[in-house]
């Protein structure tokens, strides 16, 4: 009995020594996983706190009042941000309907067959071409053939095209997320295909689609090698005319046409100077940038979550 | 079968079925379905009675390839519900369901209610509002939800979601309620308030339910119907199926030597 006893004691001690081996890995795989992590995490931060301790000298008020200039300490980022916003508003007044509704359409109408899949496979592939691709394509398209000038309408396109991949995916995913007895129940009680989705469909994948378009919207500022393409222009000391005035009819579309420049360009063209002076302009550029790509991103991920808040499946 | 003098709500009529990819999930079912009664469907897992229930609403339709074989004829018109020239959304404004694990949307516990409505376009603010009411009443729980009723409905129990998803079903005034499993996913308390409102909403409307649980079908059904491997075994008067079934099988899967 007590020869018994102490061989069960033994064989314990061996397992106990066997779960330490291989907690070992454990903490092997965790401490790979952490420097891993370090390696990306602090280089970029790296990087962030370089742009910000060579730029902040320059980050005041006048930087976004003042137009480009000769002289570094007077030159401003005004034209930049305005075009920025401007294209952005093209980008996005095109790309959302688009993208959602060709989303929608894939997920919800479109027969399953080997020609959906290839269209499937297709539209993720997009949104791995290189941006200049979409340039090159653009100067043919939208400059030469449509003949729309090298204007903000043309880079807002542009960029549309650009980051159409990425708002189509985020609404396919976001409705595929929606579980099929919700689905389901609104059809059982008659609703037809176009109720499904106007009622339930495109509600409830709202947050996952704001999302995809947010971060869809945060690529296409920093976007740079198409709007070369197409013919940005590097200095401009005028603002485009304003899309509303204070007398009727209150909007007006001819800023569509206008020439224009967006802050990566000014960045570039900064950057590209020998004069010392305006590589801090382009740092200073380089942290408006990236706050406002982290601005974008983190609204992206609070929306979602409080959107999400509401809906438990 | 025996003698019976409740007409028959909708038959199935040598009703085959085959899903995508060419399973045979149903072979030549025929079974009456007899007005404001309740029907229950028995049998082990895959034997084909979800499917089967869930051809009275056409929702195969929802998924490309499967194929019908065969009609389910609703009475008095006589209309073959699975004839191609009918339309499913028809067939779904008739006969409505509740489903397996309770799916309420995620809106109100009015606009859960109020959607078939708004779906059939009732637009009148006073008339959704009574019809709401006598739904949720229906269903037994307006008293529980009346003072919340523009809460979201995912803040109810399990058992009062499932109730709430019966009050969606019964707002549209169907000929038939289909129920695939109701209580599958609720506790015992839960489920007797189901089972009870059931039997309560016989009076008013044709049942078919689809259970996993003898006892319940024995509890709250008149008919039952015993399938197996996708066929219709037997099927009678829920009272002589449960004490003397005609076939052995059945006998053998009531009393749980099988299944």
């Amino acid at each position: 009995m007590s020869e018994q006893q102490a061989s069960t004691l033994k064989d314990l001690d061996a397992v106990r020594a066997m779960i330490r081996r291989h907690k070992l890995n454990d903490y092997i795989f965790a401490l790979i996983g952490l420097l891993a992590l370090m390696v990306g995490l602090l280089t970029l931060l790296t990087l962030f706190v370089d742009l910000v301790m060579d730029g902040y000298t320059r980050l005041n008020a006048g930087f976004f009042t003042e137009f480009p200039s000769r002289r570094a300490a007077h030159a401003g980022l005004l034209s930049a941000w305005v075009g920025s916003m401007l294209v952005m508003m093209v980008t996005a007044v095109t790309a959302v309907p688009l993208g959602v509704a060709a989303g929608v359409y894939l997920e919800e109408y479109a027969p399953k067959n080997w020609f959906s899949d290839i269209i499937e496979i297709n539209v993720t592939n997009l949104a791995g071409v290189p941006s200049i691709i979409y340039g090159l394509l653009a100067l043919g398209l939208f400059v030469y053939i449509l003949d729309l000038g090298q204007s903000i309408l043309t880079a807002g396109l542009t960029l549309a095209l650009l980051i159409l991949p990425v708002v189509i995916v985020a609404t396919r995913e976001s409705i595929r997320a929606i579980p099929v007895h919700i689905r389901e129940a609104a059809y059982a009680v008659g609703a037809t295909k176009w109720q499904v989705v106007s009622d339930h469909i495109l509600h409830y994948s709202f947050g996952g689609i704001l999302t995809g378009i947010i971060i869809g919207m945060a690529r296409a500022l920093g976007e740079t090698a198409p709007v070369i393409t197409i013919g940005a222009l590097t200095f401009i000391a005028f603002l485009p005319p304003s899309p509303v005035s204070t007398e009727p009819p209150f909007l007006n579309f001819e800023w569509l046409s206008a020439g224009f420049t967006v802050l990566p360009i000014q960045m570039f063209n900064w950057l590209s100077r020998p004069d010392q002076a305006f590589h801090v302009n382009a740092a200073a550029t380089g942290v408006v940038i990236i706050v406002v790509t982290l601005l974008m991103n983190g609204t992206a991920i609070w929306l979602r979550y409080r959107i999400r808040k509401n809906i438990k499946w | 079968m025996q003698p019976n003098n409740a007409p028959i709500k909708a038959e199935a009529r040598n009703l085959s079925f085959y899903y995508n990819g060419g399973h045979k999930a149903l072979k030549d079912v025929n079974l009456p379905i007899y007005e404001k009664k309740i029907t229950a469907l028995i049998g082990p897992s895959g034997c084909g009675k979800s499917t089967f229930l869930r051809c009275f609403n056409r929702m195969h339709d929802l998924y490309p390839g499967n194929q019908y074989e065969g009609e389910i004829v609703m009475h008095p018109d006589n209309t073959n519900i699975l004839a191609k020239g009918v339309d499913p959304i028809e067939v779904r404004m008739r006969i409505s369901m509740v489903f397996q694990k309770p799916n309420p949307f995620p809106k109100s516990i009015y606009e859960n209610v109020a959607y078939g409505l708004r779906v059939r376009g009732e637009t009148n603010k006073r008339d959704m509002d009574n019809k709401v009411e006598e739904a949720l009443r229906g269903a037994a729980i307006w008293d529980e939800v009346k003072d919340r009723l523009h809460e979201v409905a995912f803040n109810l129990s399990g058992g009062q979601q499932q109730r709430l998803c019966i009050a969606r079903a019964l707002a549209t005034d169907p000929e038939i309620m289909l129920f695939d499993e109701p209580t599958s996913a609720l506790d015992p308390i839960a489920t007797a308030s189901i089972e009870e409102l059931m039997s309560e909403l016989k009076d008013k409307v044709t049942i078919l339910v689809v259970t996993h649980n003898m006892q319940q079908a024995a509890r709250i059904s008149d008919y039952t119907a015993y399938m197996y491997l996708g066929e219709l075994m037997e099927f009678d008067d829920t009272d002589i199926m449960f004490t003397k079934p005609s076939r052995r099988e059945t006998e053998d899967y009531i009393t749980g030597k099988f299944g």
